[in-house]
């Protein structure tokens, strides 16, 4: 069973599925080890009557509330955000509401064009054509023609506007501030085997209709036929190394919790901004005391969310409800850095529809608007289906201090040490933040909104970045420019932790072209012997 | 952990419930106090109770022993303090609350929502007037050029 692989892959999510099939036509013995299991489309909440509900127990979006034998606990009582994700085949995409954006071309040359942070090594262009690729294979819906961006072809046409939509959309040429129909990661026509949306409204927790793309079902199947083996409920405890300080295998435990050991000729992690620097820094030895591939200490380092300014109002006519992809278009008005704010960079706003009659409910309740008593129904009937709303997702600057480290105490249930997070907002953010909230409201109100509100979100940390980062400086960055560990010739990192800035958009297509990109970089490099040089 | 309420809390709980959301003939929905609500409340607990429990704890200290005993009047002037200073234990009990009582059949049909799974029939969303983003489409890139 554990005899040597090729290449051995931690994680199943979205860069590692992209590697996987990307690497597949190698013909190298591939393997993926994922901690959680497959789930199968007929367990996900839209199949039955208790859908919503199953969003505060086995289908939370936060991994300890959620509390499944697949998931690990983390330690967020120091966080401002809260990690949200998902374990299983298809990581985090089973478990995200499919809004697709690219990173703009200005978002890898930020010390360059506004003295902050760091350039990426890599541009747009570079990525442009895995970017292409990824659209085909992940399925996108969108509208050709975006100002906001370089040329692009959705292979899809874009998910209807409805009511909302439209209302946001009359609202933003009023104010005349641009938006456009979302790029996102449903089918809206049927496509390669997977049925057209059929608006079941209820995208986050998985879809039943297998519209969404999650890559249970994009890369996975072709990556499995093309021999690619998957092996779930292997959940890994370390890299290990030998004298060389090369990578040899890892050390993982099996559904019995029975440890095991895999050895393999490169390694390729795939675990996104958390579980990546935690099972770096798990993976100590005499070579590496601090963690594997971390001598320049920033393993864990540099995390970044996007702070979502979270805002919504109520109109008088009833809207769309739940009913259809909750985002349906974007706007990137305030995306690029402009001098006469005070802060730099900027952020994409995600326009949403309502909200189903449980969340509509316990979350009115919790802002005092829903009141217990007589006047409990007439209330909530001015409340349910009324409600338009959208999040200004803010660029995180990277900031050492924000980090990933082990928690001392907290392990998860097979021994293995817990991450615990650390994140306080930065200056910068909490004026973009303010910023937004304010646009947000300008806009709500031009849409007919009579009242408004800002909420602070705590379970929005959607978005893990940052804690590997790359780059050419051994000193300043963990992976170089094509995902290869400075200090492990035949160690990869294709996530998002990786990433040196974080834009201000939803990170999923960027994650995924960057492991095809990563991807080839080590075909290209297999094929003339240089790829551990 | 406890996974079942005792009799004296559920009944506290029922009664509470009761305030929170009473049946309404203006608009013919039961109350979460209804049978058939309160006994999908009590099978819901799961991961919330000891939460819930620890609220109807302070409840019960609240009212000097028993919410439910209390007459009306004085439950209704105790649910409201309770409402104020309930805190975390509260939001997890009322959660559990309001997800029953907001799947009842009698209660979606009165809000004109299908008692029904969203799968397998979906929903109808209008595709809107495209024609909406023409000035958009006129606009000159707004993306910075990267040197």
């Amino acid at each position: 069973m554990n005899d040597k692989v090729d290449v051995l892959i931690i994680g199943s999510g979205a860069s590692g599925a992209a590697v996987a099939w990307s690497l597949a036509d190698t013909k190298m013995r591939i393997l993926c080890l994922e901690q959680g299991d497959w789930v199968k489309p007929t367990d996900y909440p839209s199949n039955g009557r208790d859908w919503e509900a199953r969003l505060f127990s086995d289908f939370a979006i936060n991994p300890n509330r959620r509390a499944r034998e697949t998931d690990y606990p983390i330690n967020d009582a120091n966080s401002q955000i809260k990690v949200v994700n998902f374990n299983g085949v298809g990581g985090s995409t089973i478990m995200y509401t499919a809004h697709y954006p690219r990173l703009h071309p200005s978002d890898f040359k930020v010390k360059t064009l506004d003295g902050v942070a760091d350039d990426w090594p890599i541009d747009y262009q570079t990525l442009e054509p895995f970017f292409a690729e990824n659209d085909r294979m992940t399925g996108v819906s969108g509208l050709a023609g975006d100002p906001a961006y370089p040329a692009k072809q959705p292979p899809m046409p874009p998910i209807p506007l409805g009511k909302s939509g439209q209302r946001f959309g009359k609202a933003m040429n009023n104010l005349g501030w641009h938006w456009w129909p979302s790029d996102t990661s449903i089918a809206t026509v049927d496509y390669e085997g997977r049925g057209r949306c059929l608006n079941l409204g209820h995208c986050t927790p998985g879809c039943a209709q297998g519209a969404k793309a999650s890559t249970d079902i994009t890369y996975w199947p072709l990556a499995l036929r093309a021999g690619v083996e998957l092996r779930t409920r292997a959940r890994v405890r370390e890299i290990t190394v030998d004298n060389n300080g090369m990578a040899t295998g890892v050390v993982y435990y099996d559904a019995d919790g029975k440890e095991q050991f895999q050895a393999a000729e490169m390694v390729i992690v795939a675990c996104n901004g958390v579980g990546t620097p935690r099972l770096m820094l798990n993976s100590q030895s005499g070579k590496f005391p601090n963690g594997i591939a971390n001598s320049s200490g920033l393993v864990g380092k540099n995390l970044m969310f996007h702070p979502y300014a979270f805002t919504y109002g109520y109109v008088d006519e009833p809207l769309d409800g739940n009913h259809g992809p909750p985002l349906c278009l974007w706007s990137h008005e305030f995306y690029e850095t402009d001098k006469a704010r005070d802060f730099v960079r900027g952020y994409i706003f995600q326009f949403g529809r309502g909200m189903g009659s449980i969340v509509e409910a316990i979350n009115s309740t919790a802002a005092g608007r829903l009141p217990w008593g007589e006047d409990h129904h007439k209330v909530y009937r001015g409340l349910l289906n009324h409600r338009i709303y959208l999040a200004g997702i803010c660029e995180d600057l990277p900031e050492e201090h924000n980090r990933v480290t082990l928690d001392p105490v907290l392990k998860d249930s097979d021994g293995i040490p817990a991450p615990k997070i650390d994140y306080t907002l930065g200056d910068n953010s909490r004026k973009m933040l303010e910023h937004a909230h304010s646009r947000a409201e300008e806009i709500l109100k031009e849409a007919g909104a009579h009242t408004v509100f800002r909420e602070h979100v705590p379970n929005s940390g959607w978005h893990l970045l940052g804690t590997a980062r790359m780059g050419t400086d051994a000193e300043r960055s963990v992976v170089n420019e094509w995902g290869r560990c400075h200090d492990v010739k035949n160690l990869f990192i294709v996530d998002g932790s990786i990433w040196v800035t974080s834009g201000g958009v939803n990170p999923t297509s960027t994650i995924q072209a960057l492991a095809l990109y990563i991807a080839d970089a080590i075909k290209q490099r297999l094929s003339n012997a240089t790829l551990f040089e | 952990m406890q996974t079942t309420l005792t009799d004296a809390e559920a009944r506290d709980l029922r009664a509470l419930v009761a305030q929170m959301i009473p049946a309404s003939t203006t608009y013919k929905v039961p109350g979460a106090d209804d049978d058939l609500i309160f006994t999908d409340i009590l099978r819901s607990l799961e991961r919330d109770t000891d939460d819930v429990r620890a609220a109807l704890k302070h409840l019960a200290t609240m009212s000097g022993g028993s919410f439910a005993g209390l007459p009306a009047d004085r439950r209704a002037e105790v649910a409201a303090t309770f409402k104020d200073q309930g805190g975390a234990p509260l939001f997890a009990l009322n959660r559990v609350v309001l997800l029953c009582y907001y799947r009842d059949d009698r209660v979606m049909r009165s809000l004109g929502q299908e008692p029904r799974s969203p799968f397998p029939k979906g929903h109808v969303v209008e595709q809107g007037d495209w024609s909406l983003l023409d000035p958009v489409k006129k606009r000159a890139p707004i993306y910075r050029k990267v040197p």
